[in-house]
């Protein structure tokens, strides 16, 4: 009787000391899901979701407070990868989030400009040079394409242009086939 | 798979799995002795001719240089400099297109001869036995030379070994038809080659090298074992292999000789072996010997498309058109323009390009030559692409994968492994071109990856912003609240009276004092 109880105590301050000691060695500094989430985010910091920026919303997912349809930028594909992730159902991305378009960069109309600062208040990645009264300009290689400095500008002057494909962002073509005899006599 | 393929006298051979026996059309060049292009009116000298970084223009437009002057720096470790491949003017510094198979522009610096080729001191390095290791690499990048077998990889960086070498392989197989022009430079500059690879082996430190050759060219075999006889150096061993395409692949050949694989992730140098091609060695020999930095290639321009196939030596920048004229111009029914060989090489649609380093071919396919636009058909998985892969990679697999956009998948089955050498895209019954989607899914790839690091530094600047918003707010709040407190205490009267007590205080001491 003695010797059983002596064993399960021993037993228990034996895993205690293992699993104390498992918490301090092992310990994991944050939340590991919002960084996971936050990874899969396309970081255009553009608030279409309703949160101030990526890491917000990802904390939000993760707090089940928004769901996983409401980011256009990461567009099907982001949200596959979210659904997977979190083990939950696909589902299209909500219209009242805007809809998924091709990348774009911001430009700055230099002449147009009048130096106000606005834009570069607005930037969330800090993307944007300039100082007070003085020309601004748009640093292509950081732009997220976020479209938040458009509506603070009062003349206007800033434009979303597609990025321009160079030698190294070029791309392959995929080639035509098909996966059936039906399908290229359908296509002519 | 390691068959063994002896030789009667020589050391014993291995096989590398796959590939293809294939006809090789070089005659057709080989018949008469490297040609000297004259200078063109305009050389277009891209910035970007070399795996690695794009080296930064120094040069100034209405500037003179001479040949053989830097005209543009490297900036990143993995780069060489650029030189002025002819005496003339800095006419521009723009985008003109470049040999690429997306047809789009690039930095050039665009140089107009004045025909007088007056070039800069030449520094060579004649006392290289007795050089360190580093100043002959230091010399061999400042000479701007890459490798010329076609990927134009810095040498230098395959200069530096970190790991032993046991074997320095010199690469003459040249197995993608058409292409001679290793060939025609192993006959007639054998002994610049055998100059090359004791200059390298010396960089190296290795023990010895081997110049591997394949045997459909007797000619280069003849001209570099007497060239060899002539050295005498009991460390380098010619070698000739059997004629199987992709031999001339660096795995491939690699693993001819030495029977084994290089890792898949590794490079040749985790087994102790280093590859180069005949024309680096050559190049070297001149940078070394001569001083010469890399201005001219030697260049096959063949096919049927054209009238007089010849190998040329040219400057780098001179136009593909340029080069056709000197070769009789186009043949009546020329069909497509081709960089490279017919394997292995890419489209080109104009011929205003320049000779760049990697170009060492230059093949105007006829009407008769050119394949048929192909009808393709559904995979029927016989499985023949798996069995001709020298990468031993699954093709019908990778396809499939690719087709479905399964990128994950594709990436996970090896599709980096692949080098595009188009065994597979030749022996598939439904021809369909399985190359151009294994090309397509590795830019799909790289491009998501890009995309990736791209929105790792938003996030970056993201949080940065974030953090300096709030260590400025909390520096205004800092401000304010001593603001206050300051205004507080002034306000309240005890401050006021102890400041006139202590004003009273000090005067009387001074009083006292007096």
């Amino acid at each position: 009787m003695l010797s059983a109880v002596l064993v399960i105590a021993l037993l228990a301050l034996a895993f205690g000391l293992l699993l104390g000691f498992a918490a301090v060695k092992f310990r994991v500094e944050g939340d590991p899901v919002v960084e996971r989430i936050d990874a899969l985010l396309p970081q255009t910091q553009c608030g279409q979701c309703g949160f101030p920026g990526c890491r917000p919303y990802a904390e939000a997912i993760a707090n089940n407070e928004a769901d996983i349809n409401q980011c256009p930028p990461g567009g099907e594909d982001g949200m596959r990868a979210l659904a997977e992730l979190l083990d939950r159902d696909p589902k299209p991305i909500g219209a009242e989030f805007g809809e998924e378009k091709t990348k774009m960069l911001a430009i700055i109309d230099e002449e147009t400009c009048i130096g106000c600062t606005l834009c570069i208040q607005a930037c969330p990645v800090d993307a944007i040079l300039g100082a007070a009264k003085q020309m601004h300009t748009v640093i292509e290689s950081e732009c997220t394409g976020c479209e938040l400095c458009i509506a603070p500008c009062p003349v206007d002057c800033i434009a979303m242009v597609p990025p321009r494909t160079t030698v190294e962002s070029w791309k392959w073509p995929e080639p035509e086939t098909f996966h059936s005899l039906n399908e290229r006599e359908a296509h002519g | 798979m390691a068959e063994m393929r002896s030789r009667p006298g020589g050391p014993p051979l291995h096989r590398f799995p796959g590939g293809l026996e294939l006809p090789d059309n070089k005659a057709m060049a080989t018949t008469t002795a490297i040609r000297t292009a004259p200078l063109p009116r305009e050389l277009v000298v891209p910035l970007a001719q070399h795996i690695g970084d794009a080296a930064k223009s120094i040069a100034k437009i209405g500037q003179r240089v001479l040949r053989g002057e830097v005209i543009a720096q490297p900036e990143d470790a993995i780069s060489v400099p650029v030189h002025s491949p002819t005496s003339g003017i800095v006419t521009a510094i723009e985008d003109r297109l470049i040999p690429h198979p997306s047809g789009l522009t690039a930095r050039c610096v665009v140089i107009e001869p004045d025909g007088k080729d007056d070039a800069v001191e030449p520094q060579p390095l004649r006392d290289w036995k007795n050089a360190a290791p580093v100043e002959i690499r230091d010399h061999i990048r400042a000479a701007g030379i890459v490798g010329l077998g076609g990927a134009a990889f810095p040498t230098w960086v395959k200069l530096d070994a970190r790991a032993p070498i046991e074997r320095l392989i010199l690469n003459g197989a040249e197995c993608e038809p058409y292409i001679s022009c290793d060939d025609m430079l192993m006959r007639e500059r054998a002994n610049d080659i055998v100059s090359g690879a004791l200059i390298m082996l010396h960089a190296l430190q290795a023990e010895r090298c081997q110049l591997a050759i394949e045997d459909n060219k007797p000619e280069a075999e003849a001209a570099l074992r007497d060239a060899l006889a002539t050295v005498d150096d009991e460390r380098l061993e010619l070698i000739t292999v059997p004629s199987v395409y992709p031999e001339g692949g660096e795995r491939q050949l690699i693993q001819v000789l030495t029977g084994q694989e290089v890792p898949h992730d590794g490079l040749p140098l985790d087994i102790g072996v280093i590859c180069h091609n005949v024309a680096t060695a050559a190049a070297v020999h001149r940078a070394a010997i001569h001083g010469e930095t890399l201005i001219s290639r030697v260049v096959t321009v063949t096919g049927r498309g054209v009238t007089q196939p010849a190998n040329v030596e040219a400057r780098i920048g001179t136009s593909f058109h340029d080069l056709i004229e000197f070769c009789g111009g186009y043949a009546e029914d020329v069909a497509r323009l081709i960089m490279g060989g017919p394997m292995m090489g890419f489209a080109v649609s104009s011929d205003d390009i320049p000779l760049i380093k990697a170009t060492n071919c230059i093949l105007a396919g006829s009407a008769t030559e050119a394949v048929p636009a192909r009808v393709t058909l559904p995979c029927i998985r016989c499985g023949e692409c798996a069995q001709v892969c020298p990468a031993t990679l699954l093709p019908q697999t990778l396809y499939a994968f690719t087709r479905a956009r399964d990128f994950e998948k594709v990436q996970a089955y090896d599709v980096f492994d692949c080098i595009e050498c188009g065994c597979c895209d030749l022996v598939c019954p439904s021809q369909i071109p399985l190359v151009s989607h294994f090309r397509f899914a590795k830019t799909e790839i790289r491009g998501k990856e890009m995309e990736r690091s791209k929105a790792d530094l938003a996030r970056q600047r993201f949080e940065f912003r974030q953090s300096r918003l709030q260590r400025e707010a909390d520096a205004q709040e800092g401000k304010r609240r001593r603001k206050q407190e300051t205004l507080e205490k002034l306000k309240s009267s005890d401050s006021k009276k102890n400041e006139i007590q202590a004003a009273l205080e000090r005067a009387r001491k001074k009083k006292e004092k007096q």
